[in-house]
């Protein structure tokens, strides 16, 4: 027993000790002339150094405004209303304009999902890359050159001497993706932001951005959080996984935990509505209605109104995050009540 | 003239080029389209995979004489389709667009959408029977009564396609070009779409040439698939022999791109990462556009462009290697 409690004991500091990032109740909304949209609703999640973290979620889930409360680059609009931001132990919704500055790109950078629109068109490949480096390190322009060809060949292009001089049209969207990836890890910053990174790309390409993200975390050891909708991006990635509906985490757990054992209701009609290798002669089971209106969110689950097995309770209360075995949560009122069952505590009678 | 029945749809060396100006006197051409055949029978969905660039679009528009074909024929039920007979042709081919915010009219209401091919093809006697059948199409894609007279505006990605594929039905056609129409959608929504295609094509015999970038999504929905690399039809088989045993190599590096939605699978699924990107259209390869990025390619490959074999059962491969 005592071996035990110290073994967890251990593993929890050793867990603690490899934090990079914890995010904790965070709140994020934007103040819009029709009310207040509250994008994310109490999110949080551990990252760990050197793991891939996925974030997946439909469109208007609060996925990509997580990651970009992390970086504070929300728009103007836009505000982290509650919750803490904990990079190695200190808040960052605590920190300076400066202090900001430092901490993106140095500790943490983002690549966005439109290669095409994030790179300035004006400026050469060479300029843009080289300015990220000097900005935060004290390389002079010679040797900033010289880490940039060593950055485009480490992305994978051929020829980086000819292509620092070229100019964003003059890259496909691949090459392009390659560029920002460069740009993102050019003072190796300890957590990698993907937002997105392969939707504007082509199946053969995304593949070998995949594999460019893959061999590059390996080699350099950095955590990343990978922003996506796509759940077969997230199963070939991911060590941990957050499923994301209405601006709240729904599930999180490791990749097997989601795929193969998943909690939760929404999980699990994704799952089943998506095609798969063993559903092809079957119908598919969509997620029945619309997706829902941030400006009008419902009182309790977020989900409820397009769940199947909804309870009364789930219309009135929004239901708090409950372990199922071994680090992985699930925010679902049926486990609750299951659970209840089980114990047979189930007083209320639903 | 009935063994030309037997297909709905048959194109022949279909080809599509554009001019594109180049400088101040120069033309450069694109061939968007170089040399495409492939036929569909009635009720039968052809799905068309391939990546963007590729052609695909393309092809579904050359067919509905969206383009005039630069040459090639195309044959609708026995029929040569011509610029002067698309008017009643396409009272039995319509077309699903992919945007389903961008493709309807702002200004209209539901009603007028639905109901503008009715005008057109004027397919009704009376203002009543008018409202009768559109309101009977939106039944059919699960619209209620009373979005009839509200604009697009207020309605979701999802109900969005639903009222453009209600648009596509009113005329009742035998034939619908679907040009990606569910890329735009949410995940979740997305089943809900692909099952309403199938369900119409259970309910109303209609075929479909179905375009789309997601393997598994065309998977599902096809009886065979055509994959197309810069403009040429690459590989075409029935949908569970080209998924389980296809032998163009481009096929398969695709097929191997595809990310499974399976933690396991994914692990164990050895990915044919392609070196570099599809050449630029405007300065295609010579021979096989595959060459530059196939790890078979021999001089031969070079020289001269392989056409469609047959390798049994109708698989048909473009490949002189394989």
């Amino acid at each position: 027993m005592d071996i035990n409690k110290n073994k967890i004991e251990e593993k929890v500091r050793h867990n603690e000790e490899n934090l990079v990032l914890q995010v904790k109740n965070l709140h994020t909304s934007f103040f819009t002339d029709k009310g207040e949209v509250k994008s994310v609703n109490g999110v949080s999640f551990n990252l760990q150094k050197g793991k891939i973290l996925g974030v997946v979620g439909e469109s208007g889930s609060g996925k990509s405004v997580t990651a970009y409360s992390i970086m504070q680059i929300l728009a103007d609009t836009g505000r982290v209303v509650e919750g803490e931001i904990l990079y190695k132990g200190k808040n960052l919704l605590d920190y300076s304009k400066k202090e900001m500055q430092g901490f993106r790109g140095k500790c943490c950078s983002i690549i966005f999902q439109d290669p095409m629109t994030s790179l300035n068109p004006v400026f050469t490949i060479g300029h843009q890359l080289m300015e990220a480096i000097t900005l935060h390190t004290d390389k002079n322009k010679e040797e900033a050159k010289k880490r940039a060809i060593e950055l485009l060949k480490l992305v994978g292009i051929n020829e980086p001497e000819k292509r620092l001089k070229q100019y964003p049209f003059e890259h496909s969207g691949g090459m392009r993706q390659r560029v920002m990836i460069a740009m993102a890890l050019a003072s190796e910053p300890d957590i990698l932001i993907a937002d997105e990174p392969t939707t504007a790309l082509d199946v053969t390409i995304q593949a070998q951005i995949l594999e460019l993200l893959q061999d590059l975390q390996k080699k350099m050891g950095m955590a990343i959080i990978l922003v996506t909708h796509d759940l077969g991006v997230i199963a070939s990635m991911c060590d941990e996984i957050i499923v994301m509906y209405g601006g709240r985490v729904c599930e999180r757990g490791t990749a097997e935990d989601i795929f193969y054992r998943p909690c939760h209701e929404y999980t699990k009609g994704l799952l089943r509505s998506i095609p798969n290798v063993d559903n092809m002669g079957q119908k598919l089971v969509p997620i029945a209605g619309n997706p829902i209106n941030l400006l009008n969110m419902p009182k309790g689950c977020a989900f409820c109104s397009r769940c199947d097995n909804a309870l009364k309770i789930c219309i009135d209360e929004v239901p708090y995050e409950m372990e199922m075995p071994d680090g992985h949560y699930a925010s679902c009122w049926l486990n609750v009540m299951r659970q209840l069952e089980k114990e047979g505590k189930l007083a209320v009678n639903e | 003239m009935s063994e030309d029945n037997k297909y709905l749809a048959e194109v022949k060396d279909l080809k599509q080029h554009f001019k594109i100006s180049s400088g101040f006197f120069g033309h450069q051409t694109l061939k968007a389209v170089d040399g495409v055949s492939f036929d569909i029978k009635k009720g039968e969905t052809l799905g068309l995979v391939g990546e963007s660039g590729c052609g695909k679009t393309t092809v579904g528009r050359s067919l509905l004489r969206l383009y005039t074909p630069t040459s090639g024929e195309v044959r609708f039920e026995g029929e040569l389709v011509t610029g002067k007979n698309i008017t009643p042709l396409r009272k039995k081919m319509q077309m699903v667009f992919q945007d389903p915010y961008s493709s309807l009219d702002p200004r209209m209401t539901v009603e007028d959408i639905i109901g503008e091919p009715l005008d057109v093809h004027k397919l009704y006697s009376a203002k009543s029977e008018r409202r009768d059948k559109i309101l009977s199409i939106m039944e059919l894609v699960g619209l209620n009564a009373e979005h009839a007279t509200r604009y697009v505006h207020e309605f979701s990605g999802g109900q969005r396609q639903r009222i453009g594929i209600a648009r596509a039905l009113a005329v009742n056609p035998s034939f619908i070009v679907c040009d990606e129409p569910v890329s735009a959608l949410d995940v979740s929504i997305q089943a809900q779409v692909i099952n309403m295609f199938e369900e119409l094509r259970e309910k109303l015999g209609v075929a479909y040439l179905f375009i789309a970038h997601d393997l598994l999504v065309v998977h599902h929905i096809s009886d065979r698939i055509a994959v197309m690399y810069l403009g040429k039809i690459v590989e075409i088989a029935d949908a569970d022999e080209l998924n389980e045993s296809p032998i163009h190599p481009y096929t398969l590096s695709l097929l191997s791109a595809v990310p499974i939605p399976d933690p396991i699978k994914a692990k164990e699924n050895q990915r044919i990462v392609l070196e570099g990107d599809v050449p630029s259209p405007l300065n295609m390869p010579t021979g096989c556009p595959f060459r530059t990025r196939c790890q078979y390619a021999s001089e031969k490959c070079a020289a001269e462009c392989p056409s469609l074999t047959d390798r049994g059962n109708g698989h048909r491969v473009a490949c002189w290697n394989k």
